[in-house]
């Protein structure tokens, strides 16, 4: 009897191991970047071009930092959830302009509401390298210290937002 | 019907090898286009997560090569620019996994399974060659089939 069970019983482990395979998403890469501290930045703020905003400015608090582009689907399926948060001002949401021309960046806000504190231009990039970006829209949670503590990696759902995001939010906000 | 129609079939399952259009180097240097080249078939492009960055076009591909570029002019090692990669994209940024206790089950779960495989044919062909003989009749048995088949041949009046 074991002799047929046998088989089965190993024919079941595989499925179960390949319908676990099938549900991960292969688009979440984890960052090596969490509890690391956000890495330094000094940029051009998009409706300042002559001022600039640099990571040190934005410790003693927590923040998100959400990374967007007028090119960019996705961000406007998450953009809603973006300004209405900023309307609640549980948290401040600053945005990384990704590789972006200024004036699409201005005129896509315009349209489709402006739910940051403030947004800076990483016009070539090389800042969504230090932050390992490399699907936009991304949005990391950075705490008072300055550490990254959590990245959302695509669109956020409103899943995402109650489940973990805002959780996170009011945790590091008491400690 | 099936005879002429084979061919075709068959060459439908041929792939040629497409001339694939290269993007051009961004600098005149061939030996640095060379190494950026070469440590770019090390590093997994994320937008498209089956491809190098040295084969990748993707736009983030485009710019890591560009990065890569100027941390070689910088006289940065590859293993620089590895740990550099690694430390802001993470382990899977490597297109050859490195060998650590994570991924022992990646390395060497196929060649564990192969050895188990083999094994486990070792034993059980073993086990019927050893089990052969058992089969024999004993002197008793031997005697009955004789007689039965004697019967037989009895029974078709030869």
């Amino acid at each position: 009897m074991t002799r047929f069970l046998w088989p089965l019983a190993i024919f079941l482990a595989l499925v179960g191991f390949l319908a676990v395979g099938l549900n991960l998403n292969p688009r979440e890469v984890p960052s090596p970047l969490i509890d690391k501290p956000a890495p330094q930045f000094s940029l051009p703020v998009l409706h300042r071009p002559d001022m600039t905003l640099s990571r040190d400015e934005l410790k003693g608090q927590v923040w998100l930092l959400n990374v967007w582009a007028s090119w960019c689907v996705s961000c406007r399926q998450e953009h809603p959830l973006l300004v209405a948060l900023a309307k609640s001002g549980v948290v401040p949401i600053y945005g990384l302009n990704y590789k972006d021309q200024r004036a699409a960046g201005l005129q896509w806000l315009s349209e489709h509401g402006d739910p940051y504190t403030a947004s800076i231009m990483d016009a070539d990039g090389r800042i969504g390298i230090e932050y390992g970006v490399y699907g936009v829209p991304e949005t990391f949670v950075i705490d008072k210290q300055g550490i990254i503590r959590h990245k959302h990696i695509g669109p956020i759902t409103p899943q995402a937002l109650q489940e973990k995001l805002l959780p996170m939010v009011r945790e590091l906000n008491a400690s | 019907m099936l005879r002429k129609l084979l061919p075709a079939l068959l060459a439908l399952f041929i792939h040629l090898p497409a001339p694939a259009a290269e993007a051009l180097p961004a600098s005149e240097d061939p030996v640095l286009e060379a190494r950026v080249d070469e440590l770019g078939h090390l590093l997994r492009c994320l937008v498209c997560q089956n491809q190098t960055i040295a084969d990748s076009h993707a736009e983030l591909a485009i710019d890591l090569k560009n990065e890569i570029r100027e941390m070689m002019r910088a006289g940065q090692s590859n293993q620089e620019i590895i740990d550099f990669m690694v430390a802001r994209y993470g382990d899977f940024v490597l297109y050859k996994p490195q060998v650590k206790s994570t991924t022992w089950l990646l390395w060497f779960g196929p060649g564990v399974l192969l050895v188990l495989g083999l094994g486990t044919l070792f034993y059980k062909l073993r086990r019927r060659v050893t089990q052969a003989p058992a089969a024999e009749l004993t002197p008793e048995q031997k005697r009955q089939a004789y007689s039965l088949l004697e019967q037989a041949d009895g029974g078709d009046g030869k």
